[in-house]
């Protein structure tokens, strides 16, 4: 919830808490909510939001607390105003179920409608909602191609040069003088971008995991980790074994 | 199923025919509790017996049933359906089989007309359904499987007839959320056969009355109580704490160091049982023992990880009597038949009175002969707490846990169950809900938001009622949405939350080097332990060293490993802390140089130089040493409240400290003292109260601090996954999702974040909060010792580590230090990437952690 108390708070130097970084040649600025932002284009990621995962849950009669999309909105919202972005992409798993959308509460609806106004939106479709978003403003698609940079839910085990995707919700671990901190991260061989997972409800997966095996080039991997209140950047080789 | 030598006949005739000749034929006589608890019983009393082990409770619980259905004669065929008659409840589904077997034989011999079945978590769907249509005379069951049961929509057939209910070691089954499902159980019960009564089992207890309450049905304003039935005082037992010729180590809890001296007392007797207070321990126990055995005695090790199947040989061996030893844990406490044991060797503290009684009871399982035991200190603060336990005339003294308000999480999974059973009227099942002991003092308001919460949640954010578990339809009843909420309920049915589990399955490495599949599966272990592992690392499991593999799926594949020094598992749980009654003799021990003379002589040394460097304290006083070592400073205090208490204490104090700008790092607790370490001179600070002890440990750290702590803690957020768990929020278990065995369905933790930041104040963060300060937290425990030590803190600042201190030293470094994870070391890590760009190899140098200690050890 650390983020969001930080969406609520009044920051002068945000960029001075953000973490910059290079993939495929094109500057991004990883912020402490999550999200990427790419100044050229004024195009701002964000990946897993997983929206209505409560009342998914529900639906399958677990009544987990319905306060997870409000909170994620919230975070989002602040994101958006303070990049201001031209273009929203929204990485997968938009939602954490097919019908989230169409069961979305009106007033859900209508911040995103808030927020959306005057920019261009675009799902990318994830493994828990494939098949697009219903009644939403923006548009849906399997992967985009834009600014030298491929936008898709999944990493490619194929092609990963200026790759940004999400899915595996990285999280990194470091470990000083008998304390261990776990916390959710952007990963980069600079080559490659994994997203971390945006949505307030969602776990992480070890950069160690097998899952992430093979996907970056560990040499040159850093691991920009999400912490209370700013981006700490830390190379694969310091992480905890 | 014990009796005198005797041939005094049963008295007025209360045991007559069969009954009586079946005594006269083994030269038998009933005793005066069997016969007394007969009389009252059939009298329409329910009763509690409290009788030591071997007195024949058993047979004493059983035997107004069996009279009952004596007279009643077998039904005639065709006479329509008949419901059970007696319902027998034990702890463990290993004590109902083997009261099957103990029963049984007798009933045989008498040529009663009665019929006996088990039914628990093993027996076979098509037995159960048959028991449904055609239910025995007596069911032996768990509470588990009486949950079940009640929530069945043909539950009021099944229990019209019920007359009698039996509750085995009734003493520990009250006092955890098993009890109170249980408790809500018997409500039910009573609801569905008005006349019932019952009877309870148990072994010796602190308040007799709180379990003759637990028996009844309460009332407001009213004092409903069972009757009491003493039974005659067993043998007093015989107990030694074993004299080693090694030294005796400073701190730990393997007692390694008396492995020569445990296998001689084995080879001496019989058949040993060795208790030990967690899995790990008997694990490496089991294993030392193996070392030095060259006589290949028949030892064995018997613990709740282990496979079923390895469990019931271990047991049909014993019974056997084909078994020279075992090694077990809290699984072997209760009351099993164990044929001839006539050693119980307690290795490691007993930590309670109560519960070394019942352990040292399973020796000899004759009332009239006394019990042997050995106990094994494992170091020597368990040395004093052994002998201050035998110096206080111990095992007559009772410390069982206190009995507990009923937990909501409990409450919560009851009222659906009842939901599932037949529609419910919410007055009519608060008035039965409330006449169960532990929810006697449940307010109205807050069982409504119980029942709100099974519904949609209880949140005030109110989206979800299309999504309703129960919904309360025009007849003013609560009933369930749809058949899947019942099957929910039966698979997540019950209070022991498990950590996810994985099977360990031992495989062979074929000749290319690639692992076999398909070996013998060893056991389960919980999955956050082998999250630790790498492939190559060793560790201890059903007494074999492992080199742990791979995991694949739900399995986690071992091969053998033939290193003989294993990394040993860590289980959780398992590990009781030290009762506040010996917790209170072991201070006046110390506080008695007289009382030493009984101690070993390397332990009163270790005393009396603690006594010239530092201090001793007092009975009523608490000592806080500080002294500098390495580049850090130290402060120990010597509360003697169990591991719990202190590490609340622990957690709190380093609050404080932190606000007094002292730089605390980190700090470890044990049974007997904490230590905190911090990069400030504490004792200096102390000196010149800046802050003062007095303020330092003031009650009033119980308030805001534990306040805000507890919103930070990791432990609430485990807490809450059990509650969780028990109150349906989360699934153990999904219908069509069990595969999935590995994945966690939802994090509990993410759960607890969002409940926390938006409604603090939601039905299940409560139930966590009264759970925490129950369990975990010991803050009941921790408030008592702030309050008698006020005004008799002394501080000793030394220059140098005290004797007293050694033990807790050696902790540090070896348990995963519980503070909270701070930015901090986020931020080191960053500044090592400039670090290593400036070559700056003094930045590094910092790091050196608090270790340093373990690597002097020999030297004190």
């Amino acid at each position: 919830m650390n983020r969001l108390a930080l969406a609520a708070m009044e920051i002068e130097d945000f960029g001075s808490l953000s973490a910059r970084t290079v993939i495929a040649g094109v500057e991004a600025v990883c912020d402490p909510f999550g999200a990427l932002y790419l100044p050229a284009t004024r195009l701002l990621v964000v990946s897993d939001l997983h929206l209505e995962k409560g009342a998914a849950f529900a639906r399958r009669g677990m009544l987990l607390p319905p306060y997870d999309t409000l909170a994620t909105l919230k975070i989002l919202e602040a994101v958006i105003a303070r990049h201001d972005p031209a273009i929203v992409v929204s990485l997968g798993d938009n939602f954490h179920d097919r019908v989230g959308s169409l069961h979305l509460p009106e007033t859900f609806r209508a911040r995103i409608e808030q927020m959306a106004r005057g920019r261009e939106w675009i799902w990318i479709n994830g493994n828990h909602d494939p098949d697009g978003t219903t009644g939403l403003p923006g548009q849906s698609a399997d992967e985009v191609h834009y600014a030298g940079l491929a936008f898709r839910h999944e990493p490619s085990d194929k092609e990963s040069a200026g790759e940004i995707a999400g899915h595996l919700h990285p999280s990194a671990t470091v470990r000083r003088r008998d304390k261990s901190v776990r916390r959710p991260c952007f990963a980069t061989d600079g080559r490659r971008l994994l997203m971390p997972a945006f949505g307030v409800t969602t776990g992480g997966l070890d950069l160690r995991h097998r899952a992430m095996a093979g996907l970056f080039e560990r040499e040159t991997l850093v691991a920009h980790l999400l912490g209370r209140d700013r981006v700490y950047s830390v190379r694969f080789a310091n992480l905890l074994a | 199923m014990s009796v005198t030598h005797s041939t005094d006949p049963g008295h007025d005739g209360l045991l007559s025919g069969p009954f009586a000749e079946w005594f006269l034929a083994r030269g038998w006589a009933p005793r005066a509790h069997q016969l007394e608890l007969l009389a009252r019983s059939r009298s329409g009393e329910s009763l509690l017996l409290i009788a030591p082990t071997g007195a024949g409770k058993t047979l004493a619980g059983f035997l107004p049933s069996l009279t009952d259905l004596f007279a009643r004669g077998r039904m005639p065929p065709g006479s329509g359906f008949t419901g059970i008659h007696t319902l027998y409840i034990s702890p463990l589904k290993a004590l109902a089989v083997d009261i099957e077997r103990n029963l049984t034989t007798p009933v045989e011999e008498m040529g009663l007309p009665v019929t006996i079945e088990t039914r628990t978590g093993d027996t076979p769907q098509s037995k159960r359904q048959r028991q449904r249509l055609n239910p025995p005379d007596i069911l032996l069951t768990t509470p588990e499987q009486l949950a079940l049961l009640i929530a069945n929509g043909e539950a009021d057939r099944f229990f019209k007839d019920l007359q009698i209910v039996v509750f085995d070691e009734l003493h520990s089954l009250v006092t955890s959320k098993r009890g109170h499902l249980l408790s809500l159980g018997l409500a039910r019960l009573r609801r569905l056969a008005p006349g019932l009564r019952t009877i309870g089992l148990s072994a010796t207890v602190a308040e007799p009355m709180d379990l003759r309450r637990w028996l009844v049905e309460q009332a407001p304003d009213a004092d409903h109580h069972a009757g009491l039935v003493l039974g005659p005082e067993g043998a007093r037992p015989i107990i030694t704490i074993l004299k080693s010729e090694e030294r005796i180590p400073w701190s730990g809890h393997s007692a390694r160091y008396a492995m020569p001296e445990v296998y001689q007392a084995i080879r001496e007797h019989r058949t040993a049982l060795l208790f030990v207070n967690t899995r790990s321990q008997a694990e490496m126990l089991f294993q030392e023992l193996w070392n030095i055995n060259e006589e290949t005695l028949p030892i064995a090790l018997h613990h709740g990880s282990l496979d079923v199947g390895q469990r019931r040989k271990v047991e049909a061996a014993m019974a056997e009597n084909r078994l020279r030893a075992v090694v077990a844990t809290s699984t072997l406490d209760l009351g099993i038949d164990w044929g001839d044991v006539d050693l119980v060797i307690h290795v490691g503290a007993p930590k309670g009175a109560s519960r070394l009684a019942q352990r040292i009871g399973r020796a000899n399982h004759r009332m009239d002969e006394p019990s042997r035991a050995i106990l094994v200190p494992a170091n020597r603060f368990e040395v004093m707490e052994c002998q201050a336990a035998l110096d206080a005339n111990y095992v007559g003294a009772q410390d069982t846990p206190p009995m507990t308000e009923g937990a909501l999480d409990v409450l919560a999974q009851h009222v659906l169950g009842m939901a599932c059973a037949a529609p419910f009227d919410e007055d009519a099942l608060f008035t039965e809900v409330i006449s169960a002991a532990p929810y006697a003092a449940l307010p109205r308001e807050t069982f409504s938001r119980v029942v709100d919460f099974v519904a949609t949640g209880g949140y005030a954010l109110r989206t979800y009622e299309r999504y309703a578990r129960i919904r309360r339809t025009t007849d003013g009843l609560w009933r369930v949405s749809n058949p899947q909420v019942a099957q929910q309920y039966r698979m997540n049915l019950g209070t022991i939350v498990e950590m996810p589990m994985l099977n360990l399955r031992l495989v062979r490495r074929n000749a290319r080097g690639s692992l076999g599949r398909g070996g013998a599966t060893l056991g389960k272990v919980e999955e956050y332990f082998l999250e630790t592992m790498t492939p190559g690392d060793t560790f201890l499991f059903a007494g074999k060293v492992l080199r742990f593999e791979a995991i694949r799926e739900n399995e986690c594949l071992v091969s053998q490993a033939f290193s003989m020094d294993p990394k040993v598992p860590v289980y959780a749980g398992g590990k009781f802390p030290l009762s506040t009654y010996l917790a209170d003799q072991v201070r006046a021990m110390l506080a008695d140089p007289e009382r030493w003379r009984a101690l070993p002589p390397q332990v009163r040394d270790w005393l009396s130089i603690q006594r010239d460097v530092s201090m001793l304290p007092g009975r009523d006083e608490l000592l806080i040493e500080t002294f500098p070592r390495g580049s850090r400073h130290y402060m120990v205090a010597y509360a003697f409240e169990g591991r719990l208490a202190h590490q609340t204490l622990g957690m709190l104090l380093t609050r404080r400290l932190e606000r007094a700008g002292l730089k605390p790092l980190g700090f470890v607790a044990t049974d007997y003292s904490l230590a905190v370490w911090a990069l400030d001179d504490l004792g200096a600070a102390f000196r010149t109260r800046q802050p003062s002890l007095a303020d330092l440990f003031d009650e009033d750290m119980l308030g805001d601090d534990l306040e805000a702590w507890l919103d930070e803690s990791w432990m609430l957020k485990r807490t809450f996954r059990n509650c969780a768990v028990i109150a349906g929020l989360i699934d153990q278990r999904h219908p069509g999702r069990e595969k999935t065995g590995r994945q966690v369905t939802v994090s509990a933790d993410l759960i607890y974040g969002v409940l926390r930041s938006h409604e603090p104040d939601h039905i299940l963060l409560q139930a966590t909060r009264q759970d925490a300060a129950a369990g975990l937290l010991d803050i009941a425990r921790l408030g008592a010792m702030l309050n008698r030590i006020r005004g008799h803190i002394t501080h000793r600042a030394l220059d140098r580590i005290s004797p007293l201190a050694v033990p807790v030293m050696l902790e540090i470094g070896k348990e995963p230090v519980s503070g909270e994870a701070h930015d901090q070391v986020l931020a080191e890590a960053a500044e090592d990437l400039i670090a290593e760009a400036m070559g700056d190899a003094a930045m590094r140098e910092a790091e050196a952690s608090p270790r340093e200690i373990d690597g002097r050890r020999e030297r004190e």
